[in-house]
C-alpha cells in the first residue's frame, strides 16, 4: 500500500461520465443566451445549427482519429501538417480532371498510411516520446511540403467539390459523412478486438502485454487510424477550398484543437478512458463557442486569445480535482 | 501419490548484487493447496516470476505436466495453464468484469466482431461456480468493485482460462474476516475442481486452514518442506531460522522512555475515524493491521500529505495542523515512505543528492547546494559512512545501490534534520535479511537518541520483535493497543475481527 | 566506519563526457573546411552572434525540461516581446530604458502564469504552454493590429546588433555574445551549483518523493517556468536587434530550443539535463543550419533536418538508457 493507492470509487454518480453532457448543455445555453441578448434570433434556427456544425467538419474528422491515439495514451501533433500535405497532394494530382479523383484519394490514403506507420514505429520501436516523435514528423512533413509549394497548388474538379458542398435532403453531405465516420469509429471501439485492445493498452500497457496483446501493433494501428482521419480531413478541406493550400492545417491549429476537442469530450490524456461520443460532444461544444464569438462580434485576434484560454480551461476542468502532481 | 503438475528443480537466480534463489526445488500436485511461506525477501516472488516467465532462471528446470517448459514471456505460461494472481491486480479498472475476464482472448462472432453475449454468458457461468462470485454482475465496471470482489474476478479469470496451476500471492492481505472466510471457500472449490494451488502467505492460521503441504523459503533457499501441515512453531522456526533475540535490537528500558513527543486526539479524515495516539520520546510504536486498514493513511495524515480534517495533533507540546509534508518536516517529523521507488528516491540523482534532498529543501533557493544550516556535504558523507553504505562513490546514481543501502540514504536525509518523530513505513520491505537487522538496530539507536518512532509494518513478527508497544488498526480506526510481547494471534484478531459501528 | 583508503574514492564525481561537444567540434571542422573564413573572428563571432538567442532560449528551456515539463510558449513570447517593444518604444530611443525591464518582467510573468496553471490547475505543461502559445500569438496580433511597425530604436537594437570593437586577440565581440556568456553563466550556476538547481532535478525525477522530502514542489516548478520565460524575453530582445519586427520572429523557436536541449542530453520528462550542454546543443544546431546554407540547400530542408535530429536525438538517448539498464 502506498500514498498513491486508490480505494475503489464509490458506485453511483460519476462526474467524469456526465461532464461532456453538462458542458454541452452549458455551451448550448450560452449560445442561445447570447443570441437572445444581442437580439439575433435568426441564429436560433435548425438551418443555422447545421451551418455551425458544417464549419467544424474537418476538426471533427481529425478529432475522431486523435481519439484513437489518445486512448492508447499516445498523442499526434503531426495531423496539422499532414492535413496541409494531403490537401496539396490531392489537389495537385487531380489538377482539375475528374478522372484523377480516385488516384488522388488513393495517393492521399497511402501518404496517411505511411505517416501513421512511421509515427507508430518511431514511438514503439525507437521508444521516442510520442509528443516529440510526432512533432518531429510534423517538421519533416511541413519542410518537405514547403520545399515544393508556397501558394495554392493544383485545383479540385467540381465533381470532388461535392464532398464539401453537396447536400442530401438539405443536409450537407460532409456532415452526414462525419456522422457515419463517427458511428464507424464508435463501432470499431465498441465491438472489435482492436477496440478492446486499444482500451486495454491505454488503461494498463503491462497488463495488456501480460494478457498476450501485441501492444506495439495496437499503438501503430491507432496511429494509422489517426493519420488516415487527418488525410480525410485534408481531402475535405481541399474540396472546400477548391485547391490545395500548404498552410491550411497549421492555420486551423488542427493538432492542438483536435486534442482539445478530445479532452473536452472526456477522454483522458493518460489513455484508457473515453470514447467517440464524447469527442463529438467536444466538437459541438467547440463550434458553439466559436459561433458565440461570431454572434458577439469578437474580432479574430481576440478570438484566438480566447481559444488558447479555453483549451487550457477545458483541460483544467477535468484535471484540477485530481491529486496527481503533473509536470 | 499423483505426479506433480508443476515441478521446478534446482532453480538459481541472481540479480546484480543479490543472490535471490539458490538451488530451489518445488512442486505442486493437482487438487492440492501447496503453501509457500517465507519472510519478505525470502525469494517467494522471484520463484513465482520464474515459474510464470517474467524472469528467466540462471539455471534449473521447470516442468509442467511432466514436459519441460521454457517460458520467456508471461503470456506463454498463461496459455499453458499457469495463472498468477498478484497482490497488485492486473485488471483494467475502466472495463467491465466480462471484458477483463476475456482480455486479449475475446470470443469472435459474426464478421469477426466480439461476441459480447458469449462473453457475458461464459463470465456468468464461471462466476456462478463460486458462492461469492454469484453476486457479481458481469457488466459492472471493475474499478467500482471492492478489493475482495476484484480478487474474485481475478480468480474467475484463472478458472475461465482453465488454469491447471493457480498462484495466489498473499490473497488475504487486504481482506477482512468475512471476506477471508469467503476466499477460503473459493480456494476449497478450486482444489475440488482439480487445480494445483500455490498459496503464498505468512499467516499461520491460513496455512492450518487451507494447506495440504508446506514449503518454507528462507534467504533464497528451501529451509523446510512438510508433506503435512506441522505445528505453527515448526514453520516459524524454519522461516526465521535464527535466534530472534539478537536479530532485533533490545527493547527500550523504562529509563529511556521520556515524555510524549506526539499526541493525537480525535483525528479524523475521509479514511480515518477518531484516532487517539501517543508516541513518547525513546520508544518504538509498532502500527499493525491488514492492508487498507488505514495505517498509511494515518502516517500521511500525521505528515500533512492527506491531512486530518478534525482532531488535535500536538507535537512536542505545540498544537499543529499540518496541511503539507513541508510543514510537518519543519515541525520535526520525518517519514520513510513505504514504496522506496515511487515515494522515496530521486532515482537518477546521486546518493548524496538523495541524502541532501531535505536539508536543501529548507535552505534558500539561490544558496550553494554544498552546505546549508542543516547539513553540508562532509556531514552527509559522515552520516553515510557511519551507516556503512556500500557504494562505489557517493556521486554514483542511487539506482545502482541495493534496497538496503537505498533505504539508508533516505534515513540519512532525516538524520540531518534531527527529527523528533520518525515514521517508518514498511522499513524492511524488499531488502535482504542481513540488512534488516541493520535497520532494526538503526531505529533503536535513533530512539535512544531521543526520537519517538512510529513503525508501520505488514510483517507481524517484525512488529512484535522490533516495537516497544503495538497499536492495531482496522477500517480506519484504532482497535487495540498491546504492550511489548503480544502474541501474533491477539494482534491478528484485533486487526481482522468484525467491528460494529459505534452508536 | 569505512576505511580511509576507500573514503576519498567515494567522494569523487565520475567523469562524464557529453557527446554534444564532439558533435559540435566535428561540425565546426566541417564548416571551416568548406569556408576557411569561418576561422577568422568575423566568421565565428558572427556565428556566435546568430546562435546567441537560441542558446539562451535553450538554457532556459532546460530548466523546464529537467523539472519534467515542456515550455512551448517561448517562441510566441519572443514574438510578443519584439512586437510589444516596437509598439511601446514607438521610435523613441529614450523609451528603451524602461521598455527592456518591462519586457523582462513580462517574460517572468508569462512564465509564472504557465507554472501556476500547471501547478494549481494541474494542466500538463504540454497543453498549458501550447494554450499560452496560441494566446500570446493572438495578443501579438491584437497589440499590433495585425501589422506591426517595422522599426525598433537603435538603443534597443544595441544588444542584438552592436559590436564592441578593438578587443585584443579577437578584434571585436558582439554585445549579444557577452549577453550569452553572462546569462549562460548565471543559468549554469543556478542549475548546477544551487539548491534550486538540485531541487529542479528532484521534482523532475520524482515529484512525489520530492514533496514527501519537503521540497516546495510548486514554488520550484513555477520558478523553472519563470526562468524559461525570462530567457525567452532576453532572446526576444536580442532577436529584435538583428531581425526586423514582424509577427513571426519567434516562430519555431520553441521546437529549436527543445531540440537543442535534447541534443545536449537533457532527458525528456525530467530529472537530468545540463545548461552548458544545452548551449552546446544550440550551437551545434546553428552549425548544422550554417552547413546546410553553405551546401546551398533551401530553407525548408532545415525543417526536415531539424525534425530528423529531434527524433534521432531522443531515440539515441533512449537506446543508451536501455543499454545501461535503467
Amino acid at each position: 500500500m502506498s500514498v498513491t493507492d486508490n480505494t475503489p470509487a464509490k458506485p453511483g454518480f460519476r462526474f467524469e461520465k456526465w461532464a461532456p453532457v453538462i458542458l454541452l448543455a452549458l455551451a448550448f445555453g450560452l449560445y442561445v443566451a447570447i443570441a437572445l441578448i444581442t437580439d439575433q434570433t435568426q441564429y436560433l434556427t435548425f438551418g443555422n445549427l447545421v451551418a455551425i456544425l458544417g464549419r467544424s467538419i474537418a476538426l471533427g474528422i481529425t478529432a475522431i482519429g486523435q481519439t484513437f491515439v489518445i486512448l492508447v495514451a499516445s498523442i499526434d501533433l503531426s495531423v496539422a501538417s499532414l492535413i496541409s500535405a494531403t490537401s496539396v497532394l490531392a489537389s495537385v494530382i487531380m489538377d482539375g480532371s475528374p478522372g484523377m479523383i480516385v488516384p488522388a484519394i488513393l495517393a492521399a490514403l497511402v501518404l496517411g498510411g505511411i505517416v501513421g506507420v512511421a509515427n507508430g514505429l518511431v514511438i514503439t520501436g525507437l521508444k521516442v516520446n510520442p509528443l516529440i516523435a510526432t512533432l518531429g514528423m510534423s517538421l519533416i512533413i511541413q519542410g518537405c511540403l514547403s520545399a515544393f509549394v508556397s501558394n495554392f497548388a493544383g485545383s479540385v474538379p467540381p465533381e470532388f467539390q461535392i464532398f464539401a458542398y453537396g447536400e442530401i435532403l438539405g443536409v450537407p453531405a460532409a456532415l452526414i459523412f462525419l456522422v457515419l465516420l463517427a458511428l464507424a469509429a464508435w463501432a470499431v471501439l465498441r465491438f472489435t478486438k482492436l477496440g478492446s485492445d486499444i482500451y486495454a493498452v491505454g488503461g494498463n500497457e503491462e497488463a495488456a502485454r501480460f494478457a498476450g496483446i501485441k501492444t506495439n501493433r495496437v499503438i501503430v494501428s491507432a496511429h494509422v487510424i489517426c493519420s488516415l482521419c487527418a488525410v480525410v480531413a485534408g481531402l475535405y478541406l481541399a474540396s472546400r477550398l477548391r485547391s490545395g493550400a500548404p498552410w491550411i492545417g497549421s492555420d486551423g491549429v488542427y493538432d492542438l484543437e483536435s486534442i482539445a476537442v478530445v479532452v473536452i469530450g472526456g477522454t483522458v490524456l493518460a489513455g484508457g478512458r473515453g470514447g467517440i461520443f464524447g469527442t463529438m460532444a467536444g466538437m459541438i461544444i467547440f463550434s458553439l463557442i466559436d459561433s458565440v464569438f461570431n454572434i458577439a462580434g469578437v474580432d479574430s485576434f481576440a478570438k484566438q486569445v480566447m481559444r488558447g484560454i479555453i483549451i487550457v480551461a477545458a483541460v483544467a476542468f477535468y484535471a484540477f480535482r485530481s491529486k496527481r502532481i503533473v509536470a | 501419490m499423483t505426479a506433480p503438475v508443476i515441478e521446478m528443480q534446482g532453480i538459481c537466480k541472481s540479480f546484480p548484487g543479490v543472490k535471490a534463489l539458490s538451488d530451489v526445488s518445488f512442486d505442486a500436485r493437482a487438487g492440492e493447496v501447496q503453501a509457500l511461506v517465507g519472510e519478505n525477501g525470502a525469494g517467494k516472488s522471484t520463484l513465482i516470476k520464474i515459474m510464470s516467465g517474467v524472469y528467466q532462471a540462471d539455471s534449473g528446470a521447470v516442468r509442467l505436466g511432466g514436459e519441460p517448459v521454457h517460458f520467456t514471456h508471461p503470456v506463454q505460461s498463461l496459455h499453458a495453464g499457469i495463472s498468477v494472481i498478484y497482490q497488485e491486480f492486473s485488471l483494467l479498472p475502466e472495463r467491465t468484469v466480462a471484458q477483463n475476464l476475456f482480455l486479449g482472448r475475446e470470443p469472435r462472432g459474426k464478421f469477426g466482431l466480439i461476441d459480447e453475449r458469449a462473453m457475458r454468458r461464459e463470465t456468468r457461468r464461471v462466476l456462478d461456480l463460486f458462492a461469492s462470485g454469484a453476486k457479481i454482475d458481469p457488466d459492472s465496471t471493475v474499478g467500482e468493485l471492492d478489493v475482495a470482489t476484484q480478487q474474485m474476478v481475478e480468480i474467475a479469470k484463472a478458472v475461465s482460462l482453465d488454469a491447471r496451476v493457480i498462484v495466489m500471492d498473499e490473497p488475504t492481505a487486504a481482506l477482512n474476516d468475512t471476506e477471508c472466510a469467503e476466499l477460503f471457500e473459493t480456494v476449497d472449490k478450486l482444489r475440488d475442481r482439480g487445480a494445483a494451488i500455490i498459496y503464498i502467505t505468512h499467516r499461520m492460521r491460513e496455512i492450518t486452514r487451507l494447506a495440504d503441504r508446506v514449503t518454507v523459503l528462507k534467504d533464497g533457499e528451501v529451509a523446510a518442506r512438510f508433506d503435512h501441515v506441522p505445528a505453527p512453531d515448526a514453520i516459524v522456526r524454519a522461516m526465521v531460522g535464527r535466534d530472534i533475540v539478537d536479530f532485533y535490537a533490545p527493547p527500550a528500558t523504562d529509563a529511556e522512555i521520556g515524555a510524549p513527543v506526539l499526541t493525537v486526539t480525535g483525528g479524523r479524515n475521509a479514511r480515518l475515524k477518531n484516532i487517539d495516539l501517543t508516541v513518547r520520546a525513546g520508544e518504538i510504536v509498532g502500527l499493525a493491521g491488514i492492508q487498507g486498514a488505514g495505517r498509511v493513511a494515518l502516517a500521511m495524515a500525521l505528515f500533512g500529505q492527506e491531512p486530518f480534517t478534525s482532531g488535535e495533533t500536538v507535537l512536542n507540546g505545540t498544537a499543529h495542523n499540518f496541511t503539507s509534508p513541508r510543514q510537518a518536516i519543519e515541525a520535526g517529523i520525518g517519514l520513510l515512505p513505504g514504496d522506496r521507488k515511487k515515494e522515496g528516491l530521486v532515482l537518477m540523482q546521486s546518493v548524496r543528492d538523495n541524502a541532501m534532498l531535505t536539508p536543501r529543501a529548507f535552505a534558500p533557493f539561490w544558496a550553494t547546494h554544498k552546505r546549508n544550516a542543516n547539513a553540508d556535504l562532509s556531514r552527509i558523507d559522515d552520516l553515510l559512512d557511519r551507516m556503512d553504505i556500500r557504494a562505489a562513490s557517493y556521486e554514483q546514481d542511487i539506482r545502482g545501490l541495493s534496497g538496503g543501502n537505498q533505504q539508508k540514504a533516505i534515513v540519512a536525509r532525516w538524520l540531518a534534520m534531527n527529527p523528533k518523530l520518525l515514521i517508518f513505513i514498511e522499513p524492511t520491505r524488499g531488502i535482504d535479511v542481513n540488512a534488516k537487522a541493520g535497520i532494526y538496530h538503526l531505529m533503536r539507536d535513533l530512539a535512544r537518541d531521543g526520537a519517538g518512532i512510529l513503525m508501520i509494518s505488514s510483517d507481524l513478527p517484525e512488529v512484535i520483535g522490533a516495537a516497544d508497544r503495538i497499536v492495531v488498526m482496522q477500517e480506519g480506526r484504532i482497535t487495540a493497543k498491546f504492550p511489548r510481547g503480544a502474541s501474533e494471534r491477539d494482534i491478528m484478531h484485533a486487526a481482522t475481527h468484525e467491528i460494529g459501528e459505534p452508536a | 566506519m569505512s576505511d580511509q583508503a576507500t573514503a576519498p574514492a567515494k567522494r569523487r564525481a565520475p567523469f562524464r563526457f557529453n557527446p554534444v561537444w564532439g558533435l559540435l567540434i566535428v561540425l565546426i571542422i566541417a564548416i571551416v573546411v568548406m569556408n576557411p573564413g569561418f576561422a577568422q573572428p568575423t566568421g565565428y563571432m558572427n556565428f556566435l552572434k546568430r546562435a546567441a538567442p537560441l542558446a539562451i532560449l535553450a538554457a532556459g528551456q532546460v530548466y523546464v525540461i529537467v523539472s519534467g515539463g515542456f515550455d512551448l510558449s517561448v517562441g510566441s513570447l519572443i514574438t510578443l516581446v519584439v512586437v510589444g517593444a516596437s509598439m511601446l518604444t514607438n521610435n523613441d530611443p529614450s523609451a528603451t530604458y524602461w521598455v527592456i525591464p518591462l519586457m523582462l518582467a513580462m517574460g517572468l510573468g508569462v512564465g509564472a502564469i504557465n507554472g501556476m496553471v500547471v501547478c494549481f490547475l494541474r494542466v500538463p505543461s504540454l497543453i498549458a504552454t501550447l494554450g499560452m502559445m496560441i494566446t500570446l500569438n493572438g495578443l501579438a496580433f491584437m497589440w499590433s493590429g495585425g501589422a506591426p511597425r517595422g522599426y525598433l530604436p537603435d538603443t534597443f537594437r544595441f544588444f542584438g546588433r552592436e559590436l564592441i570593437r578593438d578587443v585584443p586577440m579577437v578584434r571585436f565581440i558582439p554585445v549579444s555574445v557577452i549577453v550569452l556568456i553572462v546569462i549562460g553563466g548565471l543559468l549554469a550556476w543556478a542549475m548546477h551549483r544551487t539548491n534550486l538547481g538540485r531541487m529542479i532535478h528532484a521534482i523532475g525525477d520524482n515529484p512525489l518523493a520530492a514533496r514527501l522530502g519537503g521540497v516546495p514542489v510548486n514554488r520550484v516548478r513555477i520558478t523553472a517556468f519563470m526562468i524559461s520565460g525570462l530567457s525567452a524575453a532576453v532572446a526576444g530582445i536580442l532577436l529584435g536587434g538583428f531581425a526586423g519586427v514582424s509577427t513571426d520572429v519567434g516562430f519555431g523557436y520553441e521546437l529549436q530550443a527543445i531540440t537543442a536541449a535534447v541534443l545536449g542530453g537533457a532527458q525528456l520528462l525530467g530529472g537530468r539535463g545540463s545548461v552548458p550542454a544545452a548551449i552546446g546543443g544550440a550551437l551545434a544546431l546553428t552549425a548544422i543550419f550554417t552547413l546546410l546554407n553553405f551546401l546551398g540547400l533551401p530553407q525548408p530542408v532545415r525543417q526536415v533536418v531539424q525534425g530528423l535530429i529531434l527524433i534521432a536525438a531522443v531515440a539515441l538517448a533512449m537506446h543508451r538508457r536501455e543499454r545501461t539498464g535503467t
